[in-house]
């Protein structure tokens, strides 16, 4: 824990760690381009978690992996825009560099903690092969620092766990080592891609609350990438929902759930059960399928499933705009990065603050 | 040898019902001890009390061994639990006698094995007789048998080994490097892989020996063109399964480099497989190299290999002295056995189909 440079939270201190200015990303496959990523924003500031929601295949791992370098342009796929990683540009980088980064800059935090570790390796390999390749320290000194990181991912017994495969781990321990391989060189934003889901519920909370407690600890910028909004739902400060490839709402994460502006963002948080519902009431869905991105329909990618689509949603395309603050009672204006802004032509302004609107938890 | 002979997993073994055993414990106990020392007993009275009855002596010799087979696995499987394999030790029994045996044949003090004047006074084809000075037999120069089966097993091992290993060394760095680099690489090594696949092996073998001086080491390199193809197979595929999962771009988003996630995320996890199969590799190419020899162009006689000293008994020698066929020929299927088995239960255990998600 000592060796850990703690980062202290002050206003100042908030600086901008992470810059996406209209990225897309385009895979070719057989079928032709797809347009996975069409155009994404983002910005993310330190110690700040954004949550970034959105239902299978709408993007959100391939925005991911982009902003990180993984993906990059090449035979297979395309990626434009500019990706600014403390004011550098990640998909402008050599390989060398990349590498440089990966690891120590941006740290990555994979879905499923079993096929993310190598099943041959002891768990100490796993964090002091990362640690010895970004920093000059001795076998030994790693070694310590190892057993120190998994410690602070609240590992207990780490001395032991060091010596152990991954397979002798549960799946929460597994995930844990996972993170600790993510933060190993102390970098400033985290990737983190569906951290949870192949968790059980319990485990969920504690990891989650594990990623919390580092980001306040560490200082971290935390890009929480889920389908599940009640993943996001209380660890994440903004929100940005995801379909089709682009992002059609964002706001701090209160608005989101209290008022949300867009259907869709309305239809996945109506799709949640409800204790509070009467007993066998059918759970509420989304109808339809997401849209096929290699042929994506024109105007609003949302209009054939959305149930207050009107004419013009399917020839024109809604942008991101800011929604008026005066019709928005109780919103908190925390400057232009909170603004509540949504990319539809008929965005749901009247909505009433649902009560139990804060996701499952 | 314990790792691949106890079961770690449960229902990886063919069981017997547990409740069972214990309840008919006294009574099977007993059956298994009585079966074990009659088999003994026949064995015994085989070796000493029918000498010179040539096939009787033979038959009931091996009664004996089947029963005491019987009854050690009966009584194994209820001292270790039904999961005990008894051949599987005795495939691992042998291979160990057999190494060691080779490895320190020359401090044994066998009959001469090779030199045909240093036999000159021993009896020629002398029927094996486990009591006399040529346990196994002499051949039809008077050269102990016993010592020529553990001289050509030097030859027939390292041969066999060599190649296994030059094999995995090098087919194993190839599909590696086509596996993880896939497009032009995987392309120019998939031409080489399959031209080599094309060849039928023993024909290839016989071109080889015919332009190649018949040395230990050139067998070897003979015998390892041979592996390398199949072992290049093997390493590309579980390469590609494995390059797929996730601790790959994991590593890689923790900066590793390309050489790195070859040497350290890929390579362990195709050892397995490959050694494993290398296992079963080498009973095949013991069986190549026997063949080689057979017709000739393997180890030159007088040296022995067991191909060429199966080659002694062309004619009509096998049909009055069949020892001189069976010997080395009883010593090759053992061997090949042992290999196959242990391999087999290697490659069960690694089998890269099943490296999917094996779930502790």
């Amino acid at each position: 824990m000592s060796a850990v440079p703690m980062r202290t939270l002050q206003a100042e201190d908030r600086a901008t760690v992470l810059q996406v200015d209209d990225l897309h990303t385009v895979i070719r496959t057989p079928r032709g381009p797809v347009r996975a990523v069409d155009g994404v924003s983002l910005t993310l500031r330190r110690g700040e978690t954004l949550g970034l929601v959105g239902e299978s295949g709408s993007g959100k791992s391939v925005l991911g992996r982009s902003i990180m370098g993984l993906y990059r342009s090449g035979s297979t796929m395309s990626v434009t825009g500019r990706v600014l990683f403390e004011g550098r540009d990640v998909q402008a980088m050599q390989a060398a560099e990349l590498r440089a980064l990966w690891g120590s800059g941006i740290g990555m935090v994979f879905q499923d903690p079993l096929t993310a570790l190598n099943p041959v390796k002891r768990i100490g390999r796993h964090l002091t092969e990362t640690l010895r390749r970004h920093q000059t320290i001795s076998v030994r000194q790693a070694r310590v620092r190892a057993i120190e990181l998994l410690g602070l991912v609240g590992i207990p017994d780490p001395r032991r766990r060091v010596e152990q495969y991954p397979h002798e781990l549960s799946g929460g321990m597994r995930q844990r080592v996972v993170i600790a391989m993510a933060l190993a060189n102390d970098p400033a934003l985290v990737i983190a891609d569906e951290p949870t889901t192949a968790l059980d519920v319990t485990v969920q909370r504690q990891i989650l609350d594990l990623l919390d407690d580092l980001r306040t600890e560490l200082g971290l910028a935390i890009l929480l990438i889920s389908h599940n909004l009640g993943v996001v739902a209380g660890r994440a400060e903004r929100v940005a929902v995801m379909y089709g490839g682009r992002i059609v709402e964002t706001a701090a994460a209160g608005d989101v759930f209290a008022a949300p502006a867009h259907p869709y963002t309305g239809a996945l948080l109506a799709a949640i059960p409800r204790l509070a519902d009467p007993a066998h009431r059918r759970l509420r869905a989304i109808d339809g399928t997401p849209p096929d991105l290699v042929s994506p329909p024109v105007g609003c990618r949302f209009a054939p499933r959305c149930p207050a689509a009107q004419d013009d949603c399917r020839t024109a395309q809604p942008v991101l705009t800011d929604l008026a603050t005066e019709a928005r009672a109780g919103g908190s204006g925390d400057g232009v990065l909170n603004a509540h802004r949504a990319a539809c032509l008929h965005p749901n302004l009247g909505a009433e603050p649902r009560p139990s609107d804060q996701g499952v938890r | 040898m314990t790792d691949l002979v106890t079961p770690t997993r449960p229902g990886a073994d063919v069981a017997v019902p547990a409740p069972a055993a214990s309840v008919r414990r006294p009574a099977g106990t007993l059956l298994a001890g009585t079966l074990l020392l009659v088999g003994l007993a026949l064995l015994a009275a085989a070796v000493v009390a029918l000498r010179g009855h040539g096939w009787l002596q033979a038959g009931v010799a091996l009664a004996g061994l089947i029963l005491a087979h019987s009854g050690a696995s009966r009584w194994g499987r209820r001292r270790f639990g039904p999961g005990f394999d008894l051949t599987l030790w005795l495939c691992g029994a042998w291979l160990v006698l057999l190494v060691v045996a080779a490895v320190a044949a020359p401090m044994l003090g066998l009959p001469e094995h090779e030199d045909l004047t240093g036999a000159l006074g021993e009896p020629i084809l002398a029927r094996p007789d486990l009591v006399t000075n040529h346990p196994l037999g002499t051949n039809n120069f008077g050269l102990d048998l016993l010592a020529r089966v553990l001289y050509g097993a030097r030859a027939s091992l390292v041969t066999a080994l060599t190649a296994v290993l030059i094999g995995m060394v090098v087919g194993g760095a190839l599909g590696i490097l086509a596996g993880y680099f896939r497009g032009v690489v995987d392309v120019v090594i998939g031409i080489l892989t399959n031209a080599l696949l094309a060849v039928p092996p023993l024909i290839l073998l016989i071109a080889l020996a015919t332009v190649l001086e018949p040395t230990l080491r050139n067998i070897s390199l003979g015998l390892a063109t041979l592996a390398t193809p199949s072992m290049i197979r093997m390493a590309r595929a579980t390469t590609i399964a494995v390059s797929q999962r996730e601790f790959v771009t994991a590593a890689r988003s923790m900066g590793a480099s390309g050489p790195h996630v070859m040497l350290r995320e890929l390579l362990p996890n195709v050892v397995l497989p490959l050694a494993s199969y290398g296992m079963v590799m080498v009973s095949v190419l013991i069986v190549a190299e026997a063949s080689l020899s057979f017709l000739g162009l393997g180890i030159q006689a007088p040296a022995p290999s067991w191909g060429n000293m199966i080659a002694e008994g062309e004619g009509t020698v096998f049909r009055d002295h069949p020892h001189i066929v069976l010997v080395p020929g009883t010593v090759l299927f053992l061997t090949v056995f042992s290999f196959n088995c242990l391999g087999e239960r290697a490659r069960r255990r690694f089998d890269p189909r099943r490296s999917q998600l094996e779930e502790a």
